[in-house]
């Protein structure tokens, strides 16, 4: 479990999420992140799906969202609080403990973390 | 050294009874049947599945077809590349004859999916994404709603063209009697379908199908012996792209189609204005218009001005999906991209019957995961 939402930098400045053993855009290791859980970003598309694998809420709208931090866009995708969503609108991260049942999936239990953020719609203004 | 394709079979595509090896069985003798030469001449095996351990726990599907066919003791391996499996093993039977390591490859693609829910399938086949991804219930189709929505808002495409797609593929299906869907569907019916994967409703997905489909594979100059009727392989190149898709920064273009494409019609010599007829792979609506533009068949954002005109319409300039695609084919994972050659080797070689355009070129793109691996392949009638 962790309550942070972390991009990797690397040294060009090339921001990804996740990160990866080296930097998709210029193959150099990175060497910083950013916690992008304390910032607002932008859903650049969604979708409200209503067949969802077993452990998954039903409907699940999911969001991709991009996140401006010093000039570099960062993209995220994730759950929404809600199947209001609209692209262009502003959101913010939100942590829950599980998103899905990690009992129900084919995915070991253990193979991976089952935490993380939802994105919330911020009230412009 | 050329290599030729000189059968090809196919079984029908639909909810079979059938388990996979049973299904590999009946595609891997028709094509056998085809040849005018001993099976024993037989050097390779190969076996496109993508998960036959996780949908019947059955593993080692490539030895027990081997053994199932008389082809005992060609070398075999299973090639799993998820839905582009299919591509992915005419790559490998294609080098196993170019290399010279094989005088005569035998390649089968197969899936059995229906004996599961909907449900349990969509999770198996969700398992090939990033974990990020997979937490937050992720799927196939959802990608497809999310990318849809990215490109309809992008380029100010009316929803009806993605069920043109639709209703052009089930048109072409009606007259493939192996597909799955037989029936032609009108405009309505698409978009007054339920919705899956907003703005995707059932209707702009592919079904999910049991099916298994044969090719066989020799040096061009060898082909004569086998059969009278045959097509060389004038390119094929595979390429990735993103494991985590949401981390493309373009989402209406897929680089993984964008590089096979290329590197394939660089290798055949050919470009896009040269393509007679092409098989997509159509999991979604939204994917046809994604591979006719990444491919050059279309400019960028305007494949589905030419799908609303009927270019790509069997009795169009550039007919796509002439069996019916995986929309009304039906899309058992490994068998999909080998089916994608049958259709292609059947026009080239003028037996598709109803279905029949004029062609001589023809190219296949077969696409995996949401464009996170594919294989293009482009196809030349051979005489």
């Amino acid at each position: 479990m962790s309550e942070t939402l972390l991009a990797h930098r690397c040294p060009n400045g090339h921001l990804h999420y996740p990160g990866h053993r080296v930097c998709p855009d210029c193959g150099v290791s990175p060497t910083g992140t950013v916690d992008l859980s304390n910032r607002e970003g932008t859903v650049r598309t969604w979708t409200t799906n209503t067949a969802t694998p077993p452990g998954v809420r039903e409907p699940n709208t999911l969001a991709i969202v991009a996140f401006e931090v010093d000039g570099q866009t960062v993209q995220v995708v994730g759950q929404t609080t809600t199947d209001d969503v609209e692209t262009g609108q502003r959101v913010r991260p939100v942590y829950v403990e599980r998103l899905r049942d990690p009992e129900a999936g084919i995915r070991h239990r253990e193979s991976q973390d089952w935490d993380g953020y939802r994105f919330e719609p911020v009230e412009s203004g | 050294m050329a290599v030729a394709i000189v059968a090809a079979n196919m079984t029908e595509f639909g909810q079979r009874e059938s388990w996979l090896l049973e299904l590999l069985t009946e595609a891997g003798e028709g094509c056998l049947q085809e040849m005018a030469a001993d099976r024993t001449a037989v050097e390779h095996c190969y076996v496109s599945n993508m998960a036959s351990g996780e949908f019947e726990g059955q593993t080692g599907v490539a030895n027990a077809l081997a053994a199932e066919l008389g082809l005992v003791p060609a070398y075999t391996a299973r090639v799993d590349q998820t839905s582009a499996s299919g591509g992915a093993g005419i790559y490998t039977a294609w080098q196993s004859v170019a290399s010279g390591a094989s005088e005569l490859t035998l390649l089968v693609g197969g899936e059995k999916m229906t004996h599961v829910s909907t449900a349990e399938s969509t999770d198996i086949i969700a398992s090939l994404t990033h974990d990020v991804e997979y937490k937050h219930g992720v799927t196939l189709p959802s990608f497809a709603g999310l990318t849809a929505r990215a490109y309809l808002e992008r380029y100010d495409a009316p929803r009806e063209s993605l069920a043109e797609v639709a209703v052009k593929n089930h048109a072409n299906g009606s007259l493939n009697p192996r597909a799955q869907f037989q029936e032609t569907v009108d405009r309505e019916t698409v978009l007054e379908s339920p919705v899956v994967a907003d703005p995707l409703r059932l209707y702009d997905f592919c079904p999910i199908t049991d099916g298994s489909a044969a090719l066989l594979f020799c040096p061009a100059e060898d082909a004569a012996e086998y059969t009278d009727e045959y097509v060389t392989v004038e390119g094929i190149a595979g390429a990735t792209d993103s494991h985590a898709v949401h981390q493309r920064t373009e989402p209406t273009v897929m680089n993984g189609v964008v590089e096979s494409g290329a590197h394939a019609m660089e290798q055949a010599d050919t470009g896009p204005a040269e393509i007679d007829v092409a098989e997509l792979h159509d999991m979604f609506t939204i994917l046809e218009f994604l591979q006719m533009e990444g491919l050059g068949l279309a400019p960028q954002g305007r494949a589905w001005e030419q799908v609303m005109e009927g270019r790509t319409r069997r009795d169009g300039e550039l007919p796509v999906n002439t069996s019916g695609g995986l929309k009304s084919k039906g899309h058992p994972l490994g068998a999909t991209g080998v089916a994608q050659a049958v259709e292609l080797y059947e026009q080239l070689t003028g037996v598709a019957g109803d279905r029949q355009v004029d062609a001589e070129t023809g190219l296949a793109c077969n696409v995996g995961g949401f464009g996170n691996c594919v294989t293009t392949t482009v196809l030349e009638g051979g005489r």
